[in-house]
């Protein structure tokens, strides 16, 4: 059987002949560095004392990383590389553009602050049962599918950062966790069967799985080709899991079980990468189709904002009320994404990771405003702001932020949405969006009123010092929403530059195939 | 399940089925076989032997946390891809050294330090829930 193989093919013409510069290693850096990290805490599963130690210095080193390699991608556009030498299609791509690297970096640094942020809320135990190699694993996993140039390569990633969560979400065994899990899974297993239905579906068709690949053969197939069922499929699966109405329950149901610093991260990045494969394969892939489907969404996403923002309306629980938070937020994304052009697509980025920060932000404030008032309903927490004023100031500059009022990062975005609904004459979506930004901001007054306004009933009203580690991050959140909202100027010219090259992928294509044409 | 005859032929039985795992990993590169497959048939070899002598023999038989061991595996995984690194080639391709041992030619690559991480990662998370549902099941 070995003798039919001869060892003497000449392979050298399938083969990336150019060796590769370190800016293309950064492409897949973030997700072997935190592959690596991960087996490191893995294998010292025993010393949980320096587990919290490397692994903040893993996140660091992410966040220079992803850094490093924006840097790279906004000055000399989309890079590749290619694994195992073989050129593209037939060798995986992990392809970096302004987007996916965005999102990266906004990933990177989510991560860091929570995991800071878990110095001062995951125990012990929560460290045997495997908090930091689960955190590392999860943004392999992360970092991979906002990386990958490659579809099913993102399933996989997909995936690893599933399993990850499953991990994560039930760390510390309490009866609510599971509870909260196995909604989560089942939603989430039935997600990614559709995608991986839908893959399968696309390389019946294709022949091809690379991104690019596919960016330049959609156009001849269109006419025979069943394009929009495949499109349809994809974007029911990333709906649901971005948690999109009428496919959102899953998320107020588990993201209030796990520990604070756990549904701090889900709510920043978990719902985002299914954004962004939505973006990635509705606005680059199949841009026709997604004119098609524009109406379905449009309506996916004003239903999503407001049923979301009425849900948070309707709950008590701290934690719970964010999490519809979040699923109102996702509907301004959708709406975005429905409206298309670089208004529509661009302002839909930048609520994406406006949402990344704020949202992590709110759930460290939920966290702390738990842990001081020893109860996760509005109903029982009072006073806080006599406990400690700096806590309630940043708090409410937050709640601002998520209702999308100036100075904050909410704003711009929001801005751009409503000017783009406004601009192809769906007023309702505009109407909508302001709606939703009205209501949020009843939702968020009424649990700053309850909970840091109204005088505690009982006198434990003394000030109280938070330690750095729960502080710290919740500080630095609220600071970059406000540098954003103050100064969105360079970051709304990267986001800018992003949409462009989702609408026009031609570089991205470039990248992969440098000659022009596939092959 | 602890007969006697059982008993005595647990241990032969686990290091045959060892030996031929190993063989199936070797084999993986040209051949059916590989990691997965032949960490699989490892993981079978070690509950064999905890159903005949019980789980802590197995622990103290492999020595490392079976988590550990996934640990090492995806380290090494990782590690063979990274090695391109320094030869100047993509993430992940394959690199070979023919060193002679003993007069005889040993071809090595990284593509075997990756499947034996895929190995150890088997291994590792399998044998971690085989064991742990021995444990609960001898209850």
């Amino acid at each position: 059987m070995a003798a039919s193989i001869s060892p003497f093919v000449d392979v050298s013409a399938a083969l990336v002949s150019a060796p590769p510069t370190a800016a293309e290693w950064l492409v897949i850096l973030p997700v072997a560095w935190c592959l690596a990290i991960g087996a490191l805490l893995v294998m010292l599963r025993r010393r949980i004392g320096i587990h919290p130690a490397i692994a903040i210095i893993g996140l660091a080193g992410l966040v220079l990383i992803d850094g490093l390699l924006l840097k790279a991608v906004a000055e000399n556009g989309p890079l590749t590389m290619v694994m195992g030498r073989w050129l593209p299609p037939f060798g995986i791509a992990f392809t970096a553009d302004l987007t996916g690297t965005l999102f990266a970096f906004a990933a990177a640094l989510v991560a860091l602050v929570a995991g800071v942020f878990s110095l001062a809320d995951i125990n012990d135990s929560g460290r045997r049962y495997g908090f930091y190699p689960l955190l590392m694993l999860l943004m392999a996993g992360v970092s991979g599918a906002f990386l990958t140039g490659d579809i099913f390569n993102l399933y996989v990633w997909f995936e690893v950062l599933l399993i990850s969560s499953f991990g994560l979400l039930v760390l510390g065994s309490e009866p609510e966790q599971i509870d909260g899990t196995v909604k989560y899974g089942f939603l989430n297993l039935v997600a990614t069967t559709l995608f991986l239905i839908a893959t399968g579906y696309l390389y019946a068709v294709f022949g091809t799985l690379n991104m690019a690949d596919i960016a330049t053969r959609a156009e001849a197939l269109r006419d025979s080709a069943p394009l929009m069922t495949l499109t349809g499929l994809f974007m029911l699966a990333f709906a649901m899991k971005a948690a999109a109405f009428p496919v959102n329950f899953w998320l107020p149901a588990s993201y209030h079980t796990p520990r604070v610093a756990v549904s701090a991260l889900f709510a920043g990045l978990l719902t985002k990468v299914g954004i962004y494969a939505l973006v990635r394969v509705m606005v680059m892939l199949f841009p026709v189709e997604r004119e098609e489907l524009s109406f379905i969404l449009a309506v996916a996403g004003a239903l999503t904002m407001i049923v979301g923002v009425l849900g948070a309306l309707a709950q008590t629980d701290f934690r719970r009320i964010l999490g519809y938070l979040i699923v109102s937020g996702i509907g301004s994304m959708l709406a975005g994404i429905a409206v298309g052009g670089p208004g529509g697509i661009g302002g839909a980025i930048f609520y994406a990771l406006h949402s990344m920060l704020v949202m992590t932000g709110l759930y460290f404030a939920s966290g702390i405003a738990m842990r001081l008032g020893a109860s996760s309903s509005i109903a029982a927490l009072a006073g806080l702001y006599r406990r400690h004023v700096g806590f309630a100031a940043l708090t409410l500059m937050l709640c601002f932020a998520v209702s999308g009022l100036p100075p904050f990062s909410g704003f711009w975005p929001k801005v751009m949405l409503v000017k783009a609904a406004l601009d192809i004459g769906a007023w309702w979506l505009a109407a909508a969006l302001l709606l939703a930004g009205f209501l949020t901001m009843i939702v968020t007054g009424r649990v700053f009123l309850l909970v840091f306004w109204r005088e505690a009933a009982h006198a434990d009203g003394e000030a109280v010092s938070l330690s750095p580690a729960a502080f710290g991050p919740l500080a630095v959140l609220t600071g970059l929403t406000l540098l954003i909202g103050l100064y969105p100027e360079p970051l709304l010219a990267i986001i800018q530059d992003a949409a462009a090259g989702l609408a026009e992928p031609s570089a991205y294509v470039n990248s992969v195939f440098p000659e022009g044409g596939p092959r | 399940m602890k007969s006697v005859i059982f008993r005595t032929l647990a241990p032969v039985l686990t290091s045959l089925m060892m030996l031929f795992s190993i063989f199936v990993l070797l084999r993986g590169h040209n051949e059916p076989g590989g990691g997965f497959i032949g960490g699989l048939i490892a993981v079978s070899a070690l509950a064999i032997y905890g159903m005949a002598h019980g789980v802590e023999t197995v622990r103290r038989a492999i020595f490392f946390h079976p988590m550990a061991i996934a640990g090492a595996g995806l380290l090494a995984a990782t590690s063979a891809g990274l090695i391109a690194l320094f030869a100047g080639v993509p993430f992940m391709t394959g690199l070979w050294i023919y060193p002679a041992i003993f007069g005889l030619e040993v071809p090595l690559s990284t593509v075997l330090l990756f499947d034996s991480g895929v190995y150890l990662v088997v291994v590792g998370a399998i044998s971690s829930i085989a064991l742990s549902l021995e444990e609960r099941g001898g209850e």
